[in-house]
């Protein structure tokens, strides 16, 4: 972030300045010494019009500050943590990697790995599509357009701990009334803190119900800026509502669906408080994703060094998949 | 092949947008002109089907089309912006229409689409995406889909206006020799002028939802039958200037010509010049002489464009050849010819007479 930062503020002067020794010159009084370094002749060759300022990383400070405060040093504390065996605060020893060769190798990690990654992809295969065709059936002008915006923004509004009790109730066979109708008027017998795979639907429904509508917000808003006269077009040649979304529609979509799917994968993967508040990851493991088991490793066993590595690795996975996806997103079909 | 529109009209949230259009369009081109918020948009939508009337009928070949819906018409849109689909290539997007028809054989197909796209110059760019396209390459992918398949009405509604002038010059050489013979109604809307003078066609001037006058617009140009017509035919915009009739003579400013028709004393008058005859030398004696400040002056290269404050506060473009610089603040003499004065009627804007000869007017 801070060279980035860098970059930005070196190239007020890059207009100026000759082309081999740009980068030298401008990044700054970090590297002003270089740039003295750099010949005489050749600064006295051409005019040098530019006006020094190194202000400006005053203004570049608060942020390295609040940034080194909030993210890189809390962060460096796990680093810390995924590197040594914690016995008591005085009583450490270093391991080197260790930790991250037993987070690799447990099972029970390896398995919720697995878990995770199937949940959000079912998040996705559900969540894309659906919020997509109720994007495409939310009326596009008149009364009807405020509510079905908050219609469908209503679940987002809830607290997520919330919508956790919403369906912990809900799905429960005695006095909810989704489990009391499975159960009694389709005949079919649902409990979800037995039975795996009914607590598994529970969760996943769960989280359709509730961010679907994130992605059909994010949907309706890109097709509400296609303009009236491509509809109108495809009306004259006789396309048929396929052809129109498929042709006219899907393509104006393709930068929404991108972050959608972005932001989609990410909650999934690290989805935590409504799966902990209605299944606790039971019954036995069946919904027990990477970050409960995670916060179990650390808050409940206080296992710092585990959790230290675990959660690195957890990071870094989140980020790759999140950086492979944006790439495949974005350059296919171009 | 005949598209008649019988006592259109279409009201939108109680506002008037078109009211009783009667029209009877021939085979081949005609210009639609008028300016912004005239109802040429809405006229076309309801042409093509898009936007059923408030009431009146339209009627294609003498059959009443007016319930049919667009889908089961015969007709082709161009719409300003470049619409194409973008995900299709230009190929499949010319293509689109014939394949819908589903009557089109598909060697029938691939060859009008070649053949449109050669007579519209892409048929180079035949593999790309509209998104790699220029703006005009799009408008040319545009008019294309238009063109390949044959319809009975052929709606263009301001297909240039969002190219540049070069490319629209082009354009409307290609799509004059395109449209003339055509055995569909080709109906072109335009708020250029010089557009709908360039095609020649049959004009209909249309303003605030009326039809304003319908004919020949080099006839319409020569003596616009009312001042709205007069103004929209004219650009840069027509100077207006108060006149009142005076035994023999028409007063204005302060200044006078002689018009020997010109007896119904005390007759408030509006004079229309345009203003390429405007002049800042005299050129003969008997013209109307105007003491005047120097505005403005905006230089276009070939043109010259002086904005002149006359007595009373009224303003005057003058239109002078080539470059002339002149210092804003400084005194200058406007004449105007009085063989080149519209005088209109101030109460209702027909016109008495196109030149002060012609004026005839008694009490």
């Amino acid at each position: 972030m801070t060279g980035r930062g860098a970059d930005e503020i070196s190239t007020t002067g890059a207009t100026v300045a000759g082309g081999q020794v740009t980068g030298e010159v401008l990044t700054g009084d970090v590297l002003a010494g270089a740039a003295r370094e750099a010949p005489g002749e050749q600064d006295a060759s051409r005019a040098d019009t530019r006006t020094r300022n190194n202000r400006a990383w005053f203004l570049v400070l608060p942020v390295v500050v609040s940034v080194a405060f909030t993210a890189v040093i809390p962060l460096m504390t796990v680093v810390n943590f995924s590197v040594q065996d914690i016995f008591s605060p005085t009583d450490r020893i270093f391991v080197g990697l260790d930790w991250f060769r037993s987070v690799t190798r447990d099972p029970e990690i390896r398995a919720a790995l697995l878990r995770t990654l199937l949940f959000s992809a079912q998040v996705l295969l559900l969540e894309i599509p659906l919020g997509v065709a109720l994007a495409v059936s939310m009326p596009r002008r008149g009364v009807g357009v405020s509510a079905a915006l908050v219609l469908v923004a209503l679940p987002l509004l809830i607290p997520w701990n919330v919508v956790g009790t919403i369906w912990q109730i809900f799905a429960r066979g005695d006095i909810g009334l989704g489990g009391w109708t499975i159960n009694n008027v389709l005949g079919v017998n649902f409990n979800y803190t037995l039975d795996s795979t009914d607590a598994w639907i529970t969760v996943l429904l769960m989280d359709v119900w509730h961010w679907t509508p994130l992605v059909a917000l994010l949907a309706y808003a890109g097709l509400r800026s296609i303009p009236d006269p491509y509809f109108q077009a495809a009306q004259i040649d006789g396309a048929s509502a396929w052809a129109t979304f498929r042709h006219i529609q899907l393509p104006r979509l393709r930068g929404v669906l991108t972050i959608a799917i972005l932001l989609r994968f990410m909650d999934s993967f690290m989805i935590y408080t409504e799966p902990f508040v209605v299944t606790g990851g039971g019954p036995g493991n069946a919904t027990s994703f990477l970050s409960i088991l995670l916060s179990k490793i650390a808050v409940g066993q206080f296992d710092l060094g585990p959790a230290g590595a675990f959660s690195l690795m957890y990071f870094l996975i989140v980020q790759i998949v999140s950086y492979v996806f944006f790439t495949v997103l974005t350059r296919t079909g171009r | 092949m005949t598209l008649v529109l019988d006592g259109v009209g279409v009201r939108q949230r109680g506002e008037i947008w078109l009211d009783d259009i009667t029209l009877e369009l021939p085979a081949g081109m005609t210009v639609l002109i008028g300016p912004l918020a005239a109802g040429k948009t809405t006229l076309m939508r309801v042409a093509a089907g898009l936007l059923p009337p408030t009431s009146g009928r339209v009627l294609v070949d003498g059959k009443d089309v007016t319930p049919v819906s667009v889908r089961k018409r015969s007709v082709a849109f161009v719409y300003q912006q470049f619409i194409n689909y973008p995900s299709l290539t230009v190929y499949e997007n010319i293509a689109s229409p014939l394949r819908m028809d589903r009557s089109f054989p598909k060697k029938e197909i691939d060859r009008r689409v070649r053949e449109v796209a050669g007579l519209m110059g892409i048929g180079e760019l035949l593999g790309r995406r509209p998104a790699e396209l220029s703006g005009g390459q799009q408008q040319r992918t545009a008019i294309a889909r238009a063109l390949a398949r044959p319809v009975d009405v052929l709606l263009l509604d301001e297909p240039l206006a969002n190219l540049d002038y070069k490319l629209r010059e082009q354009l409307r050489a290609d799509l004059k020799d395109m449209f003339a013979g055509s055995p569909g109604v080709v109906l072109y809307s335009t708020a250029d002028p010089a557009e709908a003078l360039t095609f020649a066609a049959p004009t209909v001037v249309l303003g605030e939802g009326r039809v304003q006058h319908a004919g020949d617009v080099a006839d319409m140009y020569d003596r616009p039958p009312t001042l709205a017509v007069a103004a929209t035919l004219s650009d840069p915009p027509l100077n207006l200037l108060p006149g009142v009739v005076r035994d023999g003579r028409i007063e204005c400013l302060g200044a006078s010509f002689p018009a020997p028709g010109a007896q119904d004393s005390g007759r408030p008058v509006v004079l229309g010049v345009r203003p390429h005859q405007v002049t800042i030398e005299r050129t003969g004696p008997g013209g109307l002489e105007f003491p005047a400040e120097i505005r403005l002056a905006e230089v276009t290269g070939s043109t010259t464009f002086l904005h002149l404050l006359l007595p009373d506060r009224r303003h005057l473009v003058a239109q002078l050849p080539g470059t002339q610089l002149f210092t804003p603040g400084e005194p200058a003499v406007a004449y105007v010819d009085p063989a080149h004065v519209f005088v209109f009627d101030e109460a209702g804007g027909s016109l008495l007479a196109a030149s002060a000869a012609e004026v005839d007017l008694h009490g």
